[in-house]
């Protein structure tokens, strides 16, 4: 016989909706991240509140930096006999849609993944969410921008939470020179939806016995960020730390201090050989300014300040045609395309005082530790003879003698100690072959290139204004180095021959808009030629 | 070494009768083995059953106190095939593996074990890896059981459930003189919980002295006429047995319900029961303790289905439900043959009402139990839970809250620092040249490179059979030549012979690569015999180069340092060049596991440090003023460090490469900028702590060289910009 349970006594009912029912908590973290530990914790402190504890994962290979959720159910003691039931509560271990009291999430895209899986709902769940990003594989190998937008997923978050604790758990922990699970559980116990003491939670982290200061701060840290909200009923009660703050906001925001002291005495914003030229933008309209005199600088510190002035003269240019937004697209695109990375460049770049500080500021470097830079460079031929003199050059560029010392020496790649006399020598060296430059085969190549460009969008300016500022965003495009620059280069050219055929139709912008995505759609080629074939 | 230490837990193992254990099922499940008096235990890793193997790794101390032996055997097959000391003895054995996939492997010991019977209770405990983190194909280990007449064990999701089934199941196999299979879903692996333990009991016989008195009998040896012999007891007398041990021990259980209810019923796999319980709870019939107001007949033995008691609840019933995960429908198909045969005219529902197929989570049998009783009996559901709503109703769990393409999916990858990355930026880098080629993957981390950024591999027919999958387009004379992958563990576990073996035996041409990184990684850092380590209770350092040559490999290269991105690149490229029909090549990639290098590196770090001695900590960067933004770096590693971040450059918006703080140095990014002639903005940097003397005064005197030697330069800058950048600077 198979054993046999007593019949209900009590009408079940609806005892789930009359509140008999565990406290359900749902963790989706990234393997590796700590979601199982800040479980266990959560376990620890409701078993020794006397709660049925049980939590499940689904580990796997999702441990391997893959999104994984933690699942926990917290029944309150049962006293006493139950009669005619299992004497211990019986736990899910799914999550059910709906039905979560409390989501934590550590990174704002498992934040988003909560919602869509109907995690996190208005009518119940305690939403914790770490603001910061983590990109996914898609977002990163984008050629151009492929990053989510961030303010979506926080919309999301605000919709679909009874209350929402956003804030950025990861620097908190970092702060405190701990992880994220130890900030989030103090998220947690601040949030106060889990009936335990502030007490029992560190008691827990004093018992897993690892990194138990750093981790106590961060989850003091973790529980300030969560303590629930002065009790003005709104609808949602949102906790959002320093809402992120997103690049483009920060740059408008220097974007409009520097437009107003360009207004004014714009050659405070440039160095004092540049401070005639930037007294000179004071012609120019006001939108444009604080982009020039970015250009300005950016072409002067190049070159010198003949480069910066012809710089200049080719905004004014463009400013002629009296289009505001067009000359700022065009005086940003120009003074990057004028300042092209050539070897001489990165090499000044490399051996700047501020980027040796940097380096060592971003390793954490102490002053009692040393550090060592090493570059990984690996300069081809093509770039070597495009920075010497156009007949020398072309001569070196012609042997095969020169080819194959070069190659001899850099197939490999050179690894150069940027902090040894003789690899700072090097570098500095190079950077200082800044006035053989323009006499160099690249540099004239680079200038009828931009001429031809300007030319372009002037002459289109006239009847398209809107296609002259695709025109001139078609400078993005060009990107990297070696292989990468040229492969951009083709597309560059695809795109600016697309522009003149596409003159007169009616949606040419868009469409030239179109095919520069499609050219930063993938490595090859294959979106842009499908797209200029699809015309 | 394993990767998860679980030298505290195992304390637990030592307690006695009336403690209570708070532990993982895994744990629990390793205690019911000791306190039922196990002999021998065998097994092979594999996610969710990998941690059981560890915690009896890390148990030596009590398993050698008990007498017990343990292995971690070569392949489930291995395993499965120790159970053969239980078939003569009356030894208590259990072995455990990842199923589907190792219970195929194991099958054709295990089909011999079944047909001659086993005397010792024999225990097969399963990681049914189905639903949601899995990593394998989506089938069900109960057709194994069907085939092979091996009961089935399902506990429902709940520690001293499945304490009490383990105990169970060598009963069980002992009255039946039939191996059992202990099914534990991946959920129930992970579960936490309590349970009241019970003294561990040695072994009432050894294996030492079982082995010291051999028994046969050559009735039990799977031959004719002995294996006709074997088929008719199954039926005539092991089948019977087992079902009167599960009638007499109440193995399954039956809620009966409120009596307006009895007209209705649902049958359920044990280890579905709390997933239906819930559902009920939300559909306001039961409770938190399972005081169901519907009928319920919970089968913790899935097999065999014990008929006398299907009929005794199906009796009087105008309607009932089975419900049961995956498919095919097994057990819904078995229910209507006892119904049918008996006349019985109650209707019986299941995948018509739930889904066909995939896990049955709370949402799907909330779903299909609100169907069914909607149906019967209306004015018994009492409640209906928000998850029943239709996308469309804005207070509905599943309304649009946030936009699909916003959410991207993030599937598992290659770890920080992972040795195996560069073999695949390698290989692919290798192909630009050569163009493509044929990849046949395996079972391992590396089969995470048939992912962004690598695109690479094609098919994965197995552990280990990476090489085999790869046979019939390794035919001499293609242009390009196929490439096959395999780790140390599949190389171990049945590569060596059925890819390595084969290929030499066929002549074939394929270019097959071994990642060998000192673990069997993937299942969570175990030993296997190529590893480094010294281990004492294993033997390991055996080359897996030495292996393949002792097989007839004649073109082999081992390359002992992967990041060298170039190197493995113009190994591939040599061996893709190699003149046609010159027989396979083997490729073997050896760099550590870098998760299970960094625990030990860490520590060994930080003890240095504490005694004062010199370190060296290396990191990457990338220059943000050199990056471009074009991500090409990205596109060739995917390291979760190597990540994209906020352009400072006023005129550019496009985000640029940077480089975590969890970067471990392992130097991809810089010799990968060199290998695919990238950008020059990666630079390593090496900060040494306690650096000596020497080296204090040769820094001091290179940073006064750099201040004098870029002094033009800076004066150059200070003339361009304007002062406040600096100083912000």
């Amino acid at each position: 016989m198979p054993t046999l349970m007593p019949a209900p006594t009590t009408a079940a009912g609806a005892s789930w909706y009359a509140g008999q029912r565990p406290i359900t908590v749902a963790v989706l973290a990234m393997g590796g991240e700590g979601g199982g530990v800040l479980a266990d914790w959560i376990v620890a402190v409701a078993e020794g509140a006397g709660h049925h504890a049980q939590t499940t994962s689904v580990a796997g290979v999702a441990q391997r930096t893959g999104a994984t959720v933690y699942y926990v159910e917290l029944h309150p003691p049962v006293p006493g006999d139950v009669a005619g039931g299992r004497p211990e509560p019986v736990l899910s271990v799914f999550p059910a849609p709906g039905e979560v009291d409390l989501v934590v999430a550590s990174e704002l895209m498992e934040c988003g993944r909560a919602v869509q899986r109907g995690f996190a709902t208005p009518d119940r769940t305690t939403l914790i969410t770490s603001t910061n990003r983590v990109y996914s594989i898609d977002e990163k190998s984008h050629l151009g921008d492929g990053r989510v937008d961030t303010s979506a997923l926080l919309d999301a978050a605000g919709k679909a939470a009874k209350r929402l604790v956003a804030e950025d758990f990861a620097a908190i922990a970092g702060r405190h020179g701990s992880v994220i699970s130890a900030s989030l559980l103090g998220a947690v116990a601040g949030s106060g939806v889990l009936p335990f003491a502030r007490s029992a939670y560190e008691d827990a982290i004093r018992a897993a016995g690892k990194g138990v200061e750093p981790s106590l701060a961060a989850f003091s840290g973790g529980f300030d960020a969560a303590a629930p909200p002065r009790p003005t009923s709104v609808p949602v009660d949102i906790t959002i730390g320093p809402r992120p703050v997103s690049p483009q906001e920060r740059k408008d925001r220097e974007e409009a201090r520097r437009t107003e002291i360009a207004a004014t005495d714009p050659a405070s914003l440039v160095g004092p050989d540049l401070a005639g030229l930037a007294v000179g933008t004071l012609e120019l309209p006001r939108a444009v300014r604080s982009t020039v005199l970015h250009g300005l600088v950016r072409t002067g510190l190049y070159q010198d300040v003949d480069y910066a002035r012809r710089y200049l003269d080719r905004v004014v240019r463009i400013a002629s045609c009296g289009d505001d937004e067009l000359t700022v697209a065009v005086a940003r695109q120009l003074a990057l395309w004028m300042c092209y990375q050539d070897t001489i460049h990165v090499a000044l770049q490399k051996c700047r005082a501020r980027r040796m500080e940097r380096v060592r500021t971003e390793a954490k470097a102490t002053r009692a530790q040393l550090s060592r830079v090493h570059e990984y460079l690996h300069p081809q031929v093509d770039e070597i003879t495009d920075t010497l003199p156009v007949r020398l050059g072309a001569a070196l560029r012609r042997s095969r003698l020169f080819a194959r010392v070069v190659g001899r020496v850099t197939k490999d790649g050179m690894v150069l100690d940027t902090t040894s006399v003789r690899g700072y020598a090097m570098l500095a060296t190079m950077a200082r072959m800044r006035p053989l430059r323009p006499r160099s085969l690249r540099f004239a190549r680079e200038q009828e290139a931009i001429g031809a460009w300007l030319d372009l969008i002037v002459e289109i300016a006239a009847d398209d204004p809107d296609l002259a500022r695709e025109v001139a965003e078609c400078q993005r495009v060009l990107k990297g180095y070696g292989a990468t620059w040229e492969h951009g280069m083709e597309s560059y050219t695809a795109l600016v021959s697309a522009a003149r055929s596409l003159r007169g139709r009616p949606s040419a912008a868009a469409t030239l808009a179109d095919l520069r995505a499609a050219a930063l759609a993938d490595e090859d080629g294959t979106a842009l030629k499908g797209a200029l074939a699809g015309l | 070494m394993a990767e998860r230490s679980f030298a505290a837990e195992v304390a637990k193992l030592r307690l006695g009768a009336g403690e209570t254990l708070h532990v993982e099922g895994i744990l629990a499940v390793t205690k019911a083995l000791l306190q039922s008096g196990v002999a021998y235990v065998g097994g092979y890793q594999g996610a969710p059953i990998s941690h059981l193997m560890d915690v009896l790794g890390d148990a030596s101390e009590i398993l050698d106190e008990l007498d017990i032996r343990f292995e971690n055997s070569a392949s489930e097959a291995t395993a499965a095939a120790m159970l053969a000391a239980s078939v003569h003895q009356p030894l208590r054995g259990a072995i455990t593996f990842k199923s589907p996939v190792g219970t195929n492997v194991a099958s054709d010991a295990l089909a011999n074990l079944a047909s001659g019977g086993v005397t010792g209770g024999a225990l097969v405990i399963l990681g049914e890896d189905y639903g949601e983190g899995s990593s394998i194909m989506q089938e069900r280990s109960h057709a194994f059981a069907m085939k092979s007449q091996m009961w089935l064990l399902d506990p429902r999701p709940n520690i001293t459930a499945i304490v009490d089934a383990v105990e169970a199941g060598f009963e069980l196999s002992e009255a039946s003189n039939t191996p059992v299979f202990l099914e534990l879903r991946l959920r129930s692996c992970h579960l936490h919980g309590g349970f009241v333990a019970k003294d561990n009991v040695r072994p009432p016989m050894t294996v030492r002295e079982a082995a010291d008195a051999p028994r046969r009998a050559v009735d039990r040896i799977v031959l004719p006429p002995a294996s006709f012999a074997h088929e008719k007891e199954k039926l005539a007398d092991r089948w019977p047995a087992a079902v009167r041990f599960i009638r007499e021990r109440g193995l399954n259980e039956v809620f009966p319900g409120s009596p307006e209810a009895t007209d209705v019923g649902i049958l359920v796999q044990g280890g579905l029961y709390n997933t239906m319980n819930r559902a009920l709870e939300l559909l306001g019939c039961s409770d938190s303790h399972g005081r169901s107001r519907i009928p319920v007949y919970v089968m913790n033995v899935t097999y065999p289905v014990v008929d006398a008691e299907v009929l005794d609840f199906c009796a009087d019933k105008k309607a009932v439900i089975m419900v049961e995960e995956g498919q095919p429908d097994y057990i819904e198909q078995n229910l209507h043959a006892i119904l049918r045969r008996a006349g019985s005219i109650t209707t019986l529902h299941g995948k018509d009402l739930l889904a066909p197929g995939g896990e049955y989570t709370t949402q799907v049998v909330t779903r299909g139990l609100a169907d069914f009783l909607t149906t019967y009996v209306p004015d018994l559901v009492a409640a209906r839970p928000a998850l029943l709503r239709d996308a469309d109703d804005p207070t509905s769990p599943f309304a649009p809250r946030v936009a699909a393409d916003v959410v991207r999916p993030r599937p598992p990858g290659l770890c920080t620092g992972c040795p195996e990355r560069p073999i695949f930026s390698g290989l692919k880098l290798a192909e630009r040249e050569t163009g493509q080629h044929h990849v046949s993957a395996d079972i391992g981390c590396h089969l995470f490179a048939i992912n962004a950024p690598f695109d690479l591999g094609a098919t994965t027919m197995g552990y280990g059979l990476g090489a085999a999958g790869a046979a019939a387009l390794s035919a001499p004379g293609s242009e390009q030549r196929a490439i096959s992958i395999m780790g140390d563990g599949g190389f171990w576990h049945n590569g060596l012979t059925s890819g390595v073996g084969n290929a030499v035996f066929n002549r074939s041409d394929q270019v097959m690569v071994v990642v060998d990184n000192d673990y069997a990684a993937a299942t969570g850092g175990q030993d296997v015999l190529s590893s480094h380590a010294d281990t004492e209770r294993r033997s390991t350092q055996h080359p897996i180069e030495k292996a393949a040559r002792g097989l007839g490999v004649t073109n082999a290269t081992t390359i002992d340092h992967t990041y060298d991105v170039q190197r493995v690149k113009d190994t591939f490229l040599r061996a893709f060049r190699r003149k046609k029909g010159s027989g396979p090549e083997l490729l073997v990639m050896q760099s550590e596991c870098q998760l299970n290098r960094q625990r030990r590196v860490r520590k060994e770090r930080s003890d240095k440090l504490k005694r004062g001695e010199r370190v060296v900590r290396e990191r990457f960067g990338v220059d943000p003023e050199t990056c471009t933004g074009d991500h090409a770096c990205v596109r060739i590693s995917g390291c979760p460090s190597l990540t994209i971040t906020d352009n400072p450059d006023p005129l550019r918006s496009d985000p640029i490469a940077t480089v975590l703080d969890s970067c471990v140095g392992c130097g991809v990014c810089g010799n990968n900028a060199h290998a695919a002639v990238l950008c020059p903005s990666f630079y390593r940097t090496d900060v040494v702590d306690n650096p000596t003397r020497g080296e204090r005064l040769r820094g001091a005197f290179r940073s006064r060289w750099i201040a004098l030697a870029g002094r033009a330069l800076e004066r150059h800058a200070a003339r361009m910009e304007p002062v406040t950048e600096k100083e912000a600077a």
